[in-house]
């Protein structure tokens, strides 16, 4: 299991590492932006992306979207975890078709909720 | 950090100067012009011009020097040609965004520290429970009387090694666990840089609010109208789309926990 984790905040994303180190899942690299994780994405075999939304250059929504739209990687099961807690936000996230939607501050027991769920629903559509 | 209010206060004083000026003018002019003098109506209204101008100019010079009054209270200092200062005399502006850089470098060196410590301690504690399950089964063992004389001896010696590693482990963790508690002391520095910043925030604010009613006075004494009112809000279809970090008011557009979130999605079928 090959997973992306993408963060503007370095501690985020070290956080958010360290807690899927501690699911059991040890394969994972950070990418700093949507535009720095799509090169990533085109080019390596991941499994699963974890992104935020607020970032430079290429936001997390934005991410989403292109990766919904391209041929090879539009399975690619994508979990938000952002601070972005509008209503409107969820929505377009949910419409873009994220697969699994944590607001910041969250613990280690949601993403991990979520994360569970995500993988039953990949290996039920199998 | 406010236009001073000698200058509001002359502001009023010149547009009734000029309304007491022009007022006797006027009404003089029309008696002028029933009684048919047109050349003397000219010379009025060429008199009229030129106390309106008069008083333009003046406005105008009171304004430029209010004006660089709110720029100095904006600490961006100018030279008498327009450019800006050196940089070691850096504005309050240039300032407050290295300061509000060090606090993102702040809290970033505090949490980094802080998981580093956390990092530390993990692999202890996984470790001292590791040795706690099999001395725990040994022990067991011993209890249930299944254990010979020379494993007896060898879990002696292991229960022995156990105690003084822990004692070395314990004392580790709790060097770490005080370093994580002064690792929060940025708390205090970042929130003292921070408060600093909102204030002068604040004042260039209210710099700017002088700024918007010295241009309306300068529109009221032209005749030239614009109500600020009116300004058009600009429709953003894409604002759901752009990121807003963390939401500081809550209201009903806002969900208030990861609970509203789950529901929200399962509303929409999730």
């Amino acid at each position: 299991m090959k997973i992306l984790v993408v963060d503007d905040f370095s501690t985020m994303r070290r956080i958010v590492k360290n807690l899927l180190r501690d699911l059991g899942f040890t394969n994972t690299q950070e990418a700093d932006d949507g535009s720095t994780a799509w090169p990533m994405l085109e080019s390596g075999n991941f499994d699963f992306v974890v992104t935020d939304w607020n970032m430079p250059n290429m936001t997390g929504i934005e991410l989403l979207q292109k990766i919904r739209s391209s041929d090879r990687l539009k399975d690619t099961p994508v979990l938000m975890v952002t601070a972005e807690a509008k209503r409107d936000q969820i929505v377009a996230a949910a419409q873009a078709g994220v697969n699994g939607y944590v607001v910041k501050p969250f613990t280690a027991a949601a993403l991990k909720e979520k994360i569970e769920k995500i993988f039953e629903r990949v290996d039920a559509s199998k | 950090m406010q236009v001073n209010n000698q200058d509001n206060s002359n502001s009023k004083n010149s547009s009734i100067k000029v309304e007491s000026v022009m007022s006797p003018d006027s009404d003089k002019l029309k008696s002028i012009i029933d009684a048919g003098d047109l050349e003397q109506a000219a010379q009025v209204i060429r008199e009229l011009q030129i106390s309106r101008d008069q008083t333009i100019f003046q406005e105008v010079g009171r304004l430029t020097r209010a004006l660089h009054n709110a720029i100095r209270n904006f600490h961006i200092d100018l030279d008498s040609d327009g450019k800006e200062k050196d940089k070691n005399d850096l504005s309050s502006m240039v300032d407050a965004s290295d300061r509000l850089g060090y606090v993102v470098d702040l809290t970033e060196k505090a949490a980094n520290k802080t998981m580093d410590l956390v990092d530390e301690c993990i692999p202890m504690t996984d470790q001292a429970r590791e040795e706690l399950s099999i001395l725990q089964s040994d022990w067991s063992r011993l209890g249930d009387r299944d254990m010979s004389a020379d494993e007896f001896r060898g879990l002696y010696k292991r229960v022995d090694q156990f105690f003084k590693s822990q004692d070395l482990n314990y004392s580790a963790l709790q060097s770490n666990l005080t370093n994580i508690l002064l690792a929060q002391d940025y708390q205090d520095l970042t929130g003292q840089v921070i408060q600093g910043v909102t204030s002068l925030v604040r004042d260039v604010e209210n710099s700017l609010i002088d700024l918007v009613k010295m241009a309306s006075h300068v529109d009221s004494i032209t005749g030239y109208q614009v109500d600020i009112e009116t300004d058009v809000e600009v429709i953003d279809e894409d604002a759901h789309l752009r990121g807003h970090g963390p939401q500081i008011k809550k209201d009903e557009s806002v969900v208030a926990s990861q609970d509203d979130v789950d529901d929200l999605l399962s509303s929409l079928g999730f």
